[in-house]
């Protein structure tokens, strides 16, 4: 089985973050991983992009191009990668930051108001890992308890306390049904 | 041991301590800066120097300075920043002592850009500095790869006393793979005969030196390097092969684009077109027996480089022309997509579809 996934959105949403909380979860699981930034002359607010491919099998290119799953944090990654998803794949859109809608029908699109609901249970800055919960939650890819391993080994001891809370993130895209 | 996840650059920084480098000099650049980063972290606390030279023509003389008292060192920085360094590579090169130097190509010529290519390849292969010398030139094409070759390419320094160059890329340099260090035991290789650490006043002076005011010693010693070259040519080289064995076309990569051509070849599989990849992981000296090995049953070569098409010209060399041999690339900072290296691949085996 091989997953390839792209993150996208601004500089300062989380992207690379989310990006790497899924290739720790399948470090954790023995899985064949690649994780690749965009990087360029950018900076918060810049648009940004993260590809992760997760597989059985050694990974050829580590660019994702045709995602099965898209995640999408802003307008202008929406416009740039909605077109790109594989038929049958799925895209996550955070429609509090999103306004578009798509008219594909062979993909399944999940629209989720994720900054919104990340503001709204004071998880400022949550949206990344809502989505990440949504993804999971349609997907069955990782556990909550391997996500939860993840945020550990990503996070420094001085801000500990962000894991509960990225947890609780991770439920509220789970649970989000609209 | 357990694998972690890591990008290119800092694994090759956290190998490079692991085989015993002591001394890394540098001028921060992207998309190296990682591996500087890094090693400024790490050096201090792991008995080893880091330091940030006032420019790349500095640290390369640096460089230079602590080879020349047998300490392992490196350098490492990105394309324009290696073209600043290639003075002071032709003289180390000048005065046979080894050392590590670490390319993670960007887009050129000029300032260009600071996505990943592998526009420096002529650079590295054939002219990374003035005078008759070569450098011994390891391309990984993965971050575990990085890991295996930091080693080898000090060793094989110390081997021939002479500099070796990894070189890597933008998309390897930023991309986390999980990776496994190695037990190692850094070896280091004997230099009491020529290294220049002080006499104690028990020896004559070792003089670490690339000056020769005399031509016909120069010729000697000249000579005496290109009969270690003719050994590495004959004892060195390092290739890949991937469903060669049958294929109609191979495909030649190497470094972050091997990755790319090997996808296409595993879809132009699935479509039945026998296509293989041979990946030099040596760039000098080139795999020739290898890659004509590896050709034996091909009708047609396609090279695939990030970059207008440089490594074509070895692989053509390297078959003496007998086979047709095509090229496809991007360049400018811009990674080619299996797609379109499979489109190539098609013409190639009859014709677009």
């Amino acid at each position: 089985m091989t997953y390839e996934i792209l993150l996208a959105g601004f500089g300062g949403q989380g992207i690379l973050f989310a990006g790497k909380l899924l290739a720790y979860c399948a470090l954790f699981e023995g899985k064949e991983i690649s994780w690749l930034p965009s990087y360029g002359p950018e900076m918060r607010g810049g648009k940004c992009n993260c590809s992760v491919t997760i597989s059985d099998e050694p990974i050829g290119s580590p660019q994702v191009l045709e995602p099965d799953l898209l995640v999408v944090l802003n307008g202008p990654s929406f416009d740039a990668f909605m077109g790109n998803v594989k038929p049958g794949g799925k895209a996550f859109v955070d429609s509090s930051m999103v306004a578009q809608k798509t008219d594909r029908t062979d993909i399944e699109t999940f629209y989720v108001p994720a900054t919104q609901l990340a503001d709204d249970n004071n998880l400022a800055k949550g949206a990344n890992i809502v989505l990440l919960g949504k993804l999971l939650h349609e997907t069955g890819i990782f556990s909550f308890e391997t996500v939860r391993k993840a945020l550990e080994k990503n996070t420094p001891a001085k801000r500990a306390h962000t894991i509960d809370n990225n947890m609780r993130a991770l439920q509220l895209g789970a649970d989000y049904a609209g | 041991m357990e694998k972690v996840l890591m990008k290119g650059n800092e694994a090759l920084a956290e190998a490079a301590i692991r085989a015993g480098c002591k001394c890394f000099f540098g001028y921060p650049i992207t998309p190296q800066t990682e591996l500087s980063e890094y090693l400024a972290k790490q050096m201090p606390k792991r008995g080893g120097v880091f330091l940030q030279a006032e420019s790349e023509v500095a640290a390369i003389n640096m460089v230079l300075g602590a080879a020349g008292t047998g300490t392992r060192v490196m350098t490492s920085s990105s394309s324009p920043g290696i073209s600043l360094k290639s003075e002071g590579i032709s003289y180390i090169a000048g005065s046979d002592v080894p050392c590590l130097i670490v390319n993670v190509e960007r887009g050129g010529p000029g300032l260009g850009s600071i996505q990943p290519s592998q526009q420096d390849y002529w650079q590295a292969t054939k002219g990374l500095g003035h005078g008759d010398f070569h450098l011994i030139i390891l391309a990984p094409n993965s971050v575990q790869e990085v890991v295996n070759l930091v080693t080898k390419a000090f060793d094989l320094g110390e081997k021939y006393r002479m500099p070796v160059m990894l070189l890597s890329d933008g998309l390897l340099g930023q991309m986390m793979e999980p990776v496994e260090f190695p037990e190692i035991t850094p070896s280091q290789a004997d230099n009491s005969a020529w290294a220049a650490c002080g006499t104690k006043m028990e020896r004559e002076h070792h003089i670490v030196n690339s000056l020769y005011i005399e031509a016909l010693d120069l010729e000697e010693q000249v000579k005496r390097r290109y009969e270690r070259y003719a050994k590495i040519e004959e004892t060195e080289a390092m290739a890949e092969t991937y469903l060669c064995e049958d294929a109609d076309i191979i495909v030649t990569a190497f470094g972050a684009t091997s990755r790319v051509a090997k996808s296409a070849v595993n879809k132009a599989r699935a479509e039945g077109i026998k296509a293989g990849l041979f990946r030099p992981i040596t760039l000098w000296p080139f795999p020739k027996a290898e890659l004509n090995a590896a050709c034996k049953n091909a009708k047609a070569v396609l090279s695939v480089e990030m970059n207008m098409g440089q490594m074509i010209d070895d692989v053509k060399l390297a078959l003496d022309c007998r086979l047709p041999v095509s090229f496809f690339g991007r360049t400018g900072g811009v990674v080619p997509s299996p797609k379109e290296v499979l489109e190539e691949l098609r013409k190639l085996n009859g014709g677009a579809q």
